[in-house]
């Protein structure tokens, strides 16, 4: 077991490699120029005498080599720089967004946890009754409509109905719970929907399918009661694939909301991943996908030992 | 599309609310928190560096310059005291001498002075080296900046200088703490401390800046705000939401027509609108350096194709673009009158005679079927996509062949700079509508000057006007350099100037409309009804 766990722990560094080394190339080979774009603003034109003290500022005058190796070393110190647009440290830019988009992405895994479950087990347990056509009907309408045009539905009758909006300020949970749920519970429940749809008919289509196994007919030929076989026997087998499709979509949540946080207004990872790229602010640009990329790895990792502990025989292969 | 009845109801409160007795608005109230929208967020936190109005809007009540632009001025072009109580200039137009209001405090309780003054002014115009002043190119004229006593800043010039006070009264030239700057260049970069009617609070990145009312303000009285936060929102539907729901009271840098009409259809008598046209405008940079445009002939025919009026009344329904202009602001000092203006090349009023004259001179050029080029456009929505939709069917119609290629924004300058186009678009705004600061661009050496014109009687034509201290001859000047920018050579083609339109809560009072969005930020005049 260990053995495995350690295997799995080491591939995540080279696999981290890669993507720095592919993320600082690629970026550079898209044309625009953050000093430029900073320095001629709304006037439309900058000195270029500034222009050039600004690069120097951020090492954009050295040899592109070089400036990998600068920032690789900085990367192993688990120091990413600052950002070329504001000036400030990485992590400053990132943490309050972090919080919360970590925070929308925990409440509408949730949210989808606490439908899809019960809903794709009820429908398999009654497959073809109105039941399940009532859980495929509401799964399918929840795949078909995007979060971000749910959450504009929600904004349009908030507004209209009943004159009111939800707080455009962030306010972070252990400052004000209130005013915090208030702001996020939307984009949590429109969001939550969308994934609770993808969970709900995997859980089902999982479930008829362990339904059907031997073992399961076994223990019912046993005598075992029905709650014990499905719970036991049955839900722990299914969830592999449930548990597949969570967590890559809680991970893709951190950073994949952008236009569900333009709707809602929300300061997450997301639209700051997008205007790093439109300001073309390549040290935050580096660190984003860093952040993205490492938490898709560890989630496969915590995957990686969940699996082995749903299933002992992953183990010994 | 018509309007519904109740923007037309709302229009009228509006206006009568504008007609009525002033004494209601005379007398400001004092307390609550100004609630507002910023379509943008400050890079870094020194204005002498940055070029958003991201910068000005949460920031610009936490600081003084030494002057500023009248806030009740509709043309926002009057210098009027901020630091400075006075002032003088010397005969010979070459030294200004300020003197200093007494007992201004920082916000950390020291006295400013005029050493503060000289060096905020010394790190704009004499930076040290690594440190960024992005407007060092508008104080050429000045050779020192001096503080002889404590209260008083005298600056000296290499030459007279028409734009000198107006240039002393940019926004963007806020007064620092000398004894910081001696420490440090850059912790203005990072940190927040003035002598503004508000203090700083917080800046949580990317949702909100906060400020609290100065008890010490020097402008006793001033301010009537308790508090003012600034929400970032990027999203134009989530500003006009915001303002909807009372979310926010306004929006300083503007809205469409659409979305002014949106809020008066949903708001009525809650909003009233103020507007004005915009110190903003899109340009047609044309290459010279390619051909056929080397030839200004064609270059001619490319703005005489244009039907301004036309298109000012279509577009102004769509975008944010309205008056017809020539290369100062309408209404403002230097503007050319509507009558003058109508002629040159591109403003006249008969545009079936000017497009005869477009295909006359196309012809005389050698390409009499016309010919195909690709036009650049900046990869922003508003008002760009419209505009150069509407350029593009304009040149159509004198028989040209033209393709947009949309350039995404942060390639954009660099494109420009390169020269890596036939026709393009450019543009400018300004903090003041001011002849030396519009048309620096298109002097021949410009680091602007993207068509790569070279035409020394336009650079000698600016060299005068900046040192014409007579309004009168500096009049005539601006006339004869927008007569040959403009017609005799268009080098550059001006499209429409933009229209400012600010639609807020009729809550919010003692805030004036100017025709820049970097104006009229300090908030000190600003007051709310309950």
């Amino acid at each position: 077991m260990w053995k495995y766990l350690l295997k799995r722990f080491l591939l995540m560094f080279p696999t981290l490699v890669g993507v720095a080394v592919v993320t600082f190339f690629l970026i550079r080979v898209i044309p625009g120029d953050v000093v430029e774009l900073r320095l001629a603003g709304d006037r439309g034109s900058a000195s270029q005498a500034a222009i050039d003290a600004e690069r120097v500022r951020f090492g954009l005058d050295q040899p592109v080599w070089k400036q990998f190796a600068t920032w690789m070393v900085g990367v192993a110190r688990l120091d990413f720089g600052t950002s070329m647009w504001t000036g400030s440290p990485i992590w400053d830019e990132i943490k309050l967004r972090f919080a919360l988009s970590l925070q929308v992405a925990i409440m509408a895994t949730l949210v989808a946890v606490v439908l899809a479950v019960p809903l794709g087990l009820l429908a398999a347990l009654r497959q073809d009754s109105w039941i399940d056509y009532a859980v495929r009907i509401f799964s399918i309408a929840g795949l078909a409509c995007p979060s971000f045009w749910l959450g504009i539905l929600m904004i349009l009758t908030f507004l209209i109905v009943f004159k009111w909006l939800p707080p455009m300020v962030y306010t972070p949970f252990w400052v004000n719970p209130w005013q915090n749920l208030q702001q996020l519970i939307w984009p949590a429940l429109a969001v939550g929907y969308r994934y609770s749809a993808v969970a709900t008919r995997m859980t089902r289509s999982a479930m008829l399918e362990v339904l059907r196994e031997d073992y399961v007919r076994t223990a019912r030929a046993k005598g075992l009661v029905q709650r014990l076989i499905l719970v036991r026997h049955a839900l722990k087998n299914a969830m592999l694939p449930v548990l597949t499709v969570i967590a890559l979509e809680f991970a893709f949540l951190i950073g994949g909301l952008v236009v569900t946080e333009q709707v809602f207004n929300l300061n997450g990872i997301g639209l700051l991943f997008v205007q790093a790229v439109a300001h073309r602010d390549y040290t935050l640009i580096q660190a984003l996908v860093m952040l993205v990329a490492g938490i898709f790895i560890f989630v496969n990792f915590a995957m990686d030992i969940m699996y082995a502990w749903l299933d002992p025989r992953i183990r010994y292969r | 599309m018509r309007r519904s009845w109740r923007v037309h109801i709302a229009m009228i409160a509006t206006f009568a609310a504008a007609l009525a007795p002033a004494a209601a608005q005379d007398k400001p109230r004092y307390g609550g928190e100004l609630l507002f929208a910023v379509p943008s967020e400050p890079p870094s936190y020194d204005a002498h560096r940055e070029e958003t109005f991201g910068v000005m809007h949460p920031m610009a009540p936490h600081y003084n310059t030494l002057l500023r632009v009248d806030p009740t001025d509709k043309t926002g072009t009057k210098p009027v005291g901020d630091l400075a109580e006075s002032w003088t200039a010397a005969k010979d137009g070459r030294t200004y001498t300020f003197k200093l209001r007494r007992g201004v405090k920082f916000h950390d309780g020291s006295e400013m002075t005029s050493k503060d003054v000289k060096a905020s002014y010394d790190k704009i115009i004499f930076p040290t080296a690594g440190v960024a002043s992005d407007r060092q190119g508008q104080y050429v004229a000045v050779e020192a900046v001096q503080a002889p006593d404590p209260y008083t800043v005298v600056f000296r010039l290499k030459w007279p200088s028409a734009s000198f006070l107006a240039s002393v009264a940019s926004p963007w030239n806020w007064i620092y703490k000398a004894d910081i700057l001696a420490k440090d260049m850059r912790w203005y970069e990072t940190n927040v401390m003035g002598t503004g009617p508000f203090l700083f609070v917080e800046h949580q990145k990317g949702s909100h800046w906060v400020g609290k009312k100065n008890p010490n303000y020097w402008d006793k009285g001033k301010p009537y705000l308790d508090s003012y936060r600034a929400i970032f929102i990027k999203d134009s539907a989530a500003q006009v939401a915001a303002v909807r729901a009372e979310r926010a009271h306004i929006q300083f840098r503007g809205f469409s027509p659409a979305e002014r009409d949106s809020l008066v259809a949903a708001l009525g008598p809650k909003i009233t609108v103020q507007e004005s046209p915009w110190d903003c405008a899109l340009l047609v940079a044309i290459n010279h350096e390619k051909k056929p445009f080397d030839d200004k002939r064609v270059r001619r025919a490319l703005t005489l194709a244009l039907d301004r009026y036309q298109g000012s009344q279509a577009l102004s329904k769509i975008a944010v673009v309205k008056e017809v202009a020539g290369v100062q602001v309408p209404g403002t000092p230097y503007a050319t009158p509507p009558a003058e203006l109508e002629k040159l090349a591109g403003y006249g009023r008969d545009i079936v005679k000017a497009r005869a004259e477009s295909k006359r001179l196309l012809k005389e050029a050698g390409v009499p079927d016309g010919f195909s080029f690709t036009f650049k456009n900046r990869g922003i929505p508003h008002p760009y996509e419209p505009i150069a939709i509407w350029l593009v069917d304009q040149w159509r119609q004198i028989g040209l062949n033209v393709k947009i290629e949309t350039i995404e924004a942060s390639a954009y300058h660099p494109m420009l700079k390169r020269g890596d186009f036939e026709v393009a678009m450019d543009f400018q705004c300004g903090f003041i509508v001011e002849p030396d600061l519009d048309l620096v661009r298109f002097v021949t050496t410009s680091d602007a000057n993207y068509g790569k014109h070279k035409d020394k009687v336009i650079d000698e034509l600016y060299q005068k006007q900046a040192r014409a201290i007579d309004v009168e001859d500096r009049k005539k000047l601006v006339r004869a350099l927008e007569k040959r920018l403009l017609d005799e050579e268009a080098h550059v083609i001006w499209t429409l100037q933009w229209h400012r339109i600010i639609p807020h809560s009729v809550k919010v009072k003692g805030w004036t409309i100017t025709p820049s969005h970097y104006l009229n930020n300090q908030l000190d005049t600003v007051w709310l009804t309950e």
